[in-house]
């Protein structure tokens, strides 16, 4: 017969660990004192076993999800990780990735715009066209130079940085004075666009607000590490391009005056692939 | 309903929803985690909060073999720890005997757990066990404490605890050991009795 296993062999062998496990088990066979000591191992954990742990509620993981939704960071895109992927001292070079990231969100809203300002109006209701064709100049240039404004807060955004490496914060509160301004117009302009069921202008609007809110609710003095997070989020939306094709197809369109004539049922079907 | 692997994918791919998934299916039993070493509730809630949002940081260094129920598990075991001795450092030098009525509603919870096979001396005492073992657990280290909850009611194996405990495989078994010793010499006159009295039928 083995001798006793020693406290912390018997321990483990209550955690069922394998090492050595049939010979205690054969010692345990032959052992009442080993036995009882084992039984007060097992006495000891069942009872703190029994501590209880209070219920959270069933509603519990809803409650995480709504504490911690707002701080979690926009997540990047798989494709999206290779380019951040590239070594600190290349972040800075932004602007070379704003445009790789923008030639597929540029594709997908040309093919969104395309459609949707040539949406055919019923020849039916001819007076309520023309109101309506009004009323959608007068929009398509506001947004049009609303857009090409917050391009600017954005590509300021894009390329302030730290002027030596050593600096350790950088002032953005002119960038932000600037999209507390924009929120506001922004939000007019989605609502507009809501009602006049152009879903695909508001969901770019709705976009942008997310990002200037971000930018507007920042600390004036930010760290270049959070303005480069905050400009991986801007990024990783590919919003800076929606905004730009976006802002320039409208200005194309209020300076023409017209909506295009019949191109479009091209643009259309793309946009429905889109 | 999606699958865990699924949902990772999805947020990988920028779907921030996706991870709502896998936070409102997985907070629950990282509470239990959170709540067992950390001995109270709102800290166990930080925990929880924290452990999420670093996973959602991590994503992408998550392995989608892995099973992200016990890798999230790990990352809050490994921020209730630094956490733990944190606090540790900050409020050591309060005095000990004091924080046993600290949390009065705690023990009250306590007392009430429904004990599956009471034993008239075992109600008698329930109250003063809970305490005690609430006060057993809080003794022992951040290190030991991890150990044991992760061993004993995460039915995590030595790697894993070492893993969380930033040690080796052999120090985190020590560790464990160390941790079930103390609560031995702690609460041994309080449980261990009657441990011995049942001996012979208990398995």
């Amino acid at each position: 017969m083995m001798r006793h296993p020693k406290e912390e062999e018997l321990i483990a062998y209550h955690d069922g660990e394998a090492a050595g496990r049939e010979a205690i088990a054969t010692h345990l066979g032959d052992c009442p004192e080993c036995q009882e000591e084992l039984a007060r191992i097992d006495a000891l954990l069942a009872a703190l076993n029994s501590i209880p742990v209070p219920e959270p509620g069933e509603d519990y993981g809803q409650r995480v999800w709504q504490q911690i939704a707002p701080r979690l960071p926009e997540k990047r895109a798989h494709w999206w990780d290779v380019f951040f992927s590239e070594p600190k001292t290349v972040g800075w070079l932004a602007p070379r990735r704003w445009v790789a990231a923008g030639a597929i969100a540029a594709l997908v809203f040309a093919a969104f715009i395309a459609g949707r300002w040539s949406k055919p109006v019923g020849p039916d209701t001819p007076v309520a066209v023309d109101q309506s064709k009004v009323r959608e100049r007068i929009l398509v240039m506001a947004v049009g130079e609303h857009l090409g404004r917050s391009e600017m807060v954005l590509v300021e955004l894009a390329n302030s940085g730290p002027q030596s490496a050593g600096q350790k914060e950088v002032n953005i509160s002119g960038e932000q004075r600037r999209a507390e301004d924009l929120l506001e117009e922004n939000r007019l302009y989605r609502q507009t666009a809501l009602e006049q069921g152009d879903s695909a202008l508001a969901g770019v609007l709705d976009e942008l607000e997310r990002v200037l809110l971000d930018v507007a609710h920042s600390p004036q003095q930010i760290t270049p590490v959070q303005l480069e997070d905050m400009r991986k989020r801007i990024e990783a939306r590919g919003i800076l391009f929606k905004v730009r094709v976006v802002g320039k197809e409208l200005q194309q369109r209020g300076e023409s005056g017209n909506t295009p004539a019949e191109p479009n049922s091209s643009g259309k079907s793309e946009r429905n692939k889109a | 309903m999606e699958n865990d692997a699924i949902a990772v994918e999805r947020t990988l791919a920028g779907d921030r929803d996706a991870f709502r998934i896998l936070v409102e299916r997985h907070s629950r039993n990282v509470y239990r985690l959170a709540y067992r070493m950390t001995g109270n509730q709102q800290d166990a809630e930080e925990v929880v909060q924290e452990a999420f949002l670093r996973a959602y940081q991590k994503l992408s260094q998550f392995a989608s073999r892995a099973n992200f129920g016990t890798w999230v598990y790990r990352i809050a075991a490994n921020y209730a720890i630094d956490r733990m001795r944190q606090k540790k450092s900050e409020d050591s030098n309060r005095a000990l005997p004091a924080r046993e009525t600290e949390d009065g509603m705690e023990m009250d919870l306590m007392s009430t757990v429904p004990d599956a096979a009471p034993s008239p001396e075992r109600l008698a005492q329930s109250g003063q066990l809970a305490a005690e073992m609430r006060r057993a657990l809080r003794e022992l280290t951040p290190a030991e404490r991890t150990a044991f909850v992760m061993r004993h009611w995460g039915g995590s194996g030595i790697e894993e605890i070492a893993d969380a405990l930033h040690s080796s495989a052999s120090a985190a078994k020590n560790t464990v050991f160390r941790s079930v010793q103390k609560l031995r010499k702690a609460l041994g006159p309080f449980v261990e009795q009657r441990g011995q009295s049942r001996a012979m039928g208990t398995q």
